[in-house]
């Protein structure tokens, strides 16, 4: 059951990859084909739209977020896994003993 | 004993990720990138153990297929399910840091597709020993060599062929202060892939006993 739940959140993480990527490439080659435009005015960074601003800490943080959910997370899982098959284990040799 | 190994180890592996993140601030900004270049400092070591994991999976696997033992099986599960998590970590930091450094969050090019290629070859593994039903370990066991031989692919494709990914030169001409937060993170997430072992491979060894319990009540 939960191998089972890991697996449809891989395939899920498989499937949003290949879709950002997909969009990425285009984009990627749309802006090598594109010479850049000769500047005549600066412009603040506050009037940018939101898309184009992409300051680099919510990523970075977003990246060590995951990280470490994923350690956690990871852990957690073979911690539960672990206690759910000893019990199991006690259980059904108590059972075999009773016998 | 190595019931008695496991607290040691994660114990000093939470303390050096709690340490890693004043490391990785104090450590230089790199000139181009600036702050978004410090997602390498957990992007590399989580590419490494993948695979380090690839490795053993593919040592364990195929010791299992030639000699038949069932504990080099239960080792290789155990890091074909930490190469999947690695790989996933490496996978979700990379496009986030080549978001602010490319442009894009994804590039189709030799380092990026081969990687994920070798990701979904220890996914594969894995659904495989799930869902392949009577026999199937010995199927994971042959996809695991697979996965184990793309390893030094991957490793190399930068240096090979045309990529916007950094080369693996990098790494040796690093600073010392971004070296020192480096090798901070790679003890930190060694140690994390000992201990993740350990405890892993406890499961697959009490899931064994548990069903050799239910045979012996069987007969």
């Amino acid at each position: 059951m939960h191998m089972r739940r890991l697996m449809l959140i891989l395939t899920l993480a498989i499937v949003a990859t290949c879709v950002v990527a997909s969009g990425g490439d285009v984009q990627a080659a749309a802006s090598s084909a594109a010479q850049p435009a000769q500047q005549d005015e600066f412009v603040p960074i506050d009037e940018l739209p939101p898309g184009d601003r992409l300051p680099a800490a919510p990523l970075l943080v977003a990246a060590y977020a995951f990280a470490w959910l994923a350690v956690f997370g990871y852990l957690w899982s073979i911690w539960r896994r672990l206690a759910k098959v000893e019990q199991e284990l006690a259980d059904v040799a108590r059972r075999a003993a009773e016998r | 004993m190595t019931q008695r190994l496991f607290l040691p180890v994660i114990a000093v592996a939470m303390l050096l990720f709690a340490g890693a993140p004043v490391l990785i601030a104090w450590a230089p900004y790199e000139s181009t990138m600036g702050l978004v270049q410090k997602i390498f400092y957990f992007h590399v070591p989580s590419w490494v153990m993948m695979f380090l994991s690839a490795f053993v999976c593919g040592v364990g696997s195929a010791i299992y297929l030639f000699k038949g033992r069932a504990a080099a099986d239960r080792v290789a599960v155990a890091a074909a399910e930490l190469a999947v998590v690695f790989g996933l970590i490496g996978l979700v930091t990379g496009p986030l840091w080549a978001r602010k450094a490319w442009g894009v969050w994804w590039q189709w090019d030799a380092r990026l597709t081969m990687a994920l290629v070798l990701w979904m070859i220890f996914v594969a593994y894995l659904l495989l020993r799930e869902y392949g039903g009577p026999g199937s370990e010995k199927l994971a066991a042959g996809v695991a060599l697979f996965g184990m031989a793309n390893v030094p692919f991957v490793y190399w494709s930068v240096n090979v062929w045309r990529t916007i990914h950094p080369t693996t030169n990098v790494v040796p001409t690093l600073v010392p202060g971004m070296r020192g937060a480096l090798w901070w993170s790679l003890v930190a997430f060694l140690l994390l892939f000992t201990a993740a072992m350990m405890a892993r491979v406890r499961l697959e060894g009490q899931r064994a006993a548990l069903d050799q319990v239910y045979r012996d009540l069987d007969d």
